[in-house]
């Protein structure tokens, strides 16, 4: 498969998979070697990578991304309750489903562009997040969210004559069990296969059209081509990339609730893209990994952490500094988001990949064209 | 009858809080042309310095308590009621309306300073830079208020005089089951006097007649030798002042925490887009309606025949508004369409 891509690109590739492989061995210095949040990583990682399709090529800022990443959620776990707790048919459904309504969603809202396709974006999934809280009970379990039972019906690994385990039965993969590091590997391999995906349709003839379409939509209109047809098959792919996401967030923990449609989890997803710059193709995954390993980290942190930290200082400059520090760890790590969000939005638009880069043409003055389509929307 | 014109009233100061966020977020988009994604973090601060001004007020020192005769305890009594025995129990209940003289001086200070400091480096920037930062932005407020005043909403209570509900239905020769809290039925006249006087303002003053010519055409205001950045400065920090005036007087109706603002912000975006980008005239009528519409969807009755109506109905709105007006209920032509 990788004698279709560019020397280059063939190279990102395999750097790439060794990263997201070894991860497990790279993170452990940084406190993040473990399969919870190696997970969350490769998730949100798809999740980004597949709003960068549509944001970073289109140009188009979806608000209610979340609405898909919810339904593959659902969907995933109404499988495992109704067919069977392989992976496999979850995940196919769960794709399946949101290309439906990634379609319809996507039909509508691209009607209108600029502001107006963020508000009617944000509009659909605030109405999918209050009608899984309210009406649709039954569906999403409300608040509590959709779990397993041990009841559940499960009819095709009941016809299929599959053991039943004493608690809740586990996900898996052809009777492989997707737990921990296996669970993560999983992750890994589609975070891989998505990665190539991307990087394919972003090469491809296709993925130049797209970036027609952000460039100057109008003069493309001129020259006889439908635009909304390329935005809308953008709109429905990122869509299934979220659903992904969402399908694997249930493989890896089988519960579903309506939080993940909230407009903060589609605010996340935008973050994790700016953060890692717009329109590049390592960016996406790199913000995702940069925002949830902050989440994760700094929220852990707590006083005592901080004074074994900060132990060696003299008392009356340990005080001060762990209450300075204090604010922005632990319950505070969204105000080290924020901070660095703006920081980054203010002196480096185009993200860590444009931070990079610049840095790597300080320090290596190379032939003039490096890097140069990572710096977008710097004007 | 009476249950329909009950419900239009209930929905009266929700629709006042949107149609005050709403204004404001109009007046800076209309004239800077920046998307303020940290307005709702405004109105939150707002309410927040109604809840200062309460904390301040209510400042206590410890006194004897000579109710129990006999027994040594010590309670905590306000300042103000030491120094000043009733009245200054009446100044502490009137927290919610003297914040409003806190809060109009800080909240200008706060628009200059976020204009001069941080949105003046936007303008040349993408929409989505601009959406991006003052995203940013509010998340930095919004956690340095939870770090200040915690997380859990902190109530505030209307001055006692407002306490309990105005009988409107006897005034207009209704039944007597349509009765509306004094407070919202102050908050809504409160808020028409805010909406009247940004128009009056913006109609009648010089001041008014550059800004909405600057908001016209900014180049040919230039061109005459007028500096219209300072003016536009100025308006951002009155837009500032409505969010936050709005914020203060609403918190006897929702009591603040840090997040409140993000969720009235959605539905200010709501707001504003179907009012029309850039039409304050929308802005207003357009809060209104949602907030009207939001609460007869709320009826029972309306429920049975469509569950879960009252969830979705203003995004429905936004959707079939903008779907069959573009340019929402009163949009201008041209107004953030590439």
């Amino acid at each position: 498969m990788m004698n279709t891509l560019e020397k280059q690109d063939r190279w990102m590739l395999l750097g790439f998979a060794l990263v997201v492989l070894a991860g497990p061995l790279l993170l452990k210095p940084f406190g993040a070697g473990y399969p919870d949040l190696l997970q969350k990583f490769c998730i949100f990682g798809i999740f980004a990578i597949g709003y960068n399709i549509l944001f970073g090529l289109t140009g188009y800022l979806s608000f209610g991304h979340a609405v898909f990443l919810g339904l593959g959620s659902y969907t995933a776990v109404w499988s495992f309750k109704l067919l069977s707790m392989n992976v496999v048919p979850a995940i196919i459904l769960g794709v399946a489903l949101t290309a439906v309504f990634a379609f319809l969603i996507g039909y509508v809202s691209l009607r209108r562009s600029g502001i107006y396709f963020s508000i009617l974006t944000l509009a659909f999934a605030q109405m999918a997040y209050n009608l899984a809280y309210s009406v649709l009970t039954p569906l999403t379990n409300g608040e509590t969210g959709l779990q397993l039972a041990k009841d559940d019906s499960r009819s095709w690994d009941r016809f299929f004559g599959v053991p039943l385990a004493d608690g809740l039965p586990s996900t898996n993969f052809f009777g492989f069990s997707l737990v921990g590091y296996s669970g993560f590997y999983f992750c890994a391999v589609l975070l891989i296969l998505s990665f190539y995906v991307s990087i394919r349709i972003t090469r491809s003839p296709f993925g130049l059209m797209l970036k027609a379409v952000k460039s100057n939509q109008n003069r493309l209109k001129y020259t006889g081509i439908n635009t909304r047809s390329y935005a809308l098959t953008a709109f429905v792919i990122s869509g299934c990339y979220a659903g992904l996401a969402g399908t694997l967030l249930a493989v890896t923990d089988p519960i579903a609730g309506p939080e993940r449609m909230h407009w903060s989890a589609s605010g996340e997803v935008v973050l994790m893209t700016i953060l890692g710059g717009v329109g590049t193709l390592l960016g996406p995954v790199m913000g995702a990994g940069v925002i949830k390993y902050l989440e994760n980290i700094l929220s852990s942190f707590n006083e005592q952490i901080l004074q074994s930290v900060f132990g060696f200082l003299p008392d009356a400059i340990e005080h001060p500094v762990i209450k300075v520090v204090g604010l922005f760890v632990g319950e505070g790590w969204e105000l080290t988001l924020g901070v660095l969000f703006l920081v980054l939005i203010i002196f480096v638009p185009g993200g860590l990949m444009q931070g990079i880069n610049s840095l790597q043409r300080r320090l290596f003055p190379a032939p003039a064209h490096a890097g140069a389509d990572a710096t977008p929307g710097a004007h | 009858m009476d249950a329909i014109f009950l419900q239009l009233l209930n929905g009266l100061d929700k629709g006042s809080a949107y149609a005050l966020i709403a204004l404001g977020l109009t007046l800076i988009f209309g004239t800077l042309g920046v998307v303020n994604f940290a307005h709702g973090a405004l109105f939150m601060i707002g309410g927040f310095c109604a809840v200062s001004v309460q904390m301040l007020l209510k400042l206590s020192t410890q006194v004897k308590d000579e109710s129990i005769p006999g027994l040594e305890m010590m309670v905590d009594v306000p300042y103000l009621q030491v120094w000043l025995g009733d009245l200054g129990l009446q100044i502490i209940s009137f927290a919610v309306p003297l914040s409003i003289l806190l809060t109009i001086p800080l909240m200008l200070a706060l628009g200059v300073l976020m204009e001069r400091g941080l949105i003046r480096h936007f303008y040349h920037r993408t929409h989505a830079d601009q959406i991006l930062v003052t995203f940013g932005l509010a998340i930095v407020l919004q956690e340095l208020i939870k770090t200040f005043f915690g997380a859990t909403p902190i109530p505030v209570p209307a001055p006692d005089m407002f306490n309990g509900s105005a009988n409107i239905g006897e005034w207009l020769g209704l039944g007597p089951s349509v009765s509306y809290p004094w407070w919202r039925l102050v908050y809504f006249l409160f808020s028409m006097a805010v909406i009247a006087m940004v128009f009056a303002f913006l109609q009648f003053t010089t001041f008014g007649m550059v800004v909405r010519a600057g908001m016209r055409d900014r180049e040919t205001v230039g061109l005459l030798g007028i500096h219209i950045e300072r003016r536009f400065t100025i308006v951002f920090g009155i837009a500032v002042v409505v969010a936050g005036v709005a914020g203060a007087m609403y918190t006897p109706i929702v009591s603040p925490n840090y997040r409140l603002g993000m969720d009235f912000l959605v539905l200010s975006f709501v707001v504003v887009v179907v009012g029309g980008m850039g039409s304050l005239p929308g802005a207003v009528a357009s809060g209104f309606l949602l907030g009207i519409l939001q609460s007869f969807a709320s009826l029972n009755e309306v429920k049975q025949i469509i569950p879960g109506i009252d969830q979705v109905i203003v995004y429905l709105v936004a959707v079939v508004i903008l779907l069959t007006r573009p340019r929402g209920l009163m949009g201008r032509k041209g107004v953030m369409e590439d």
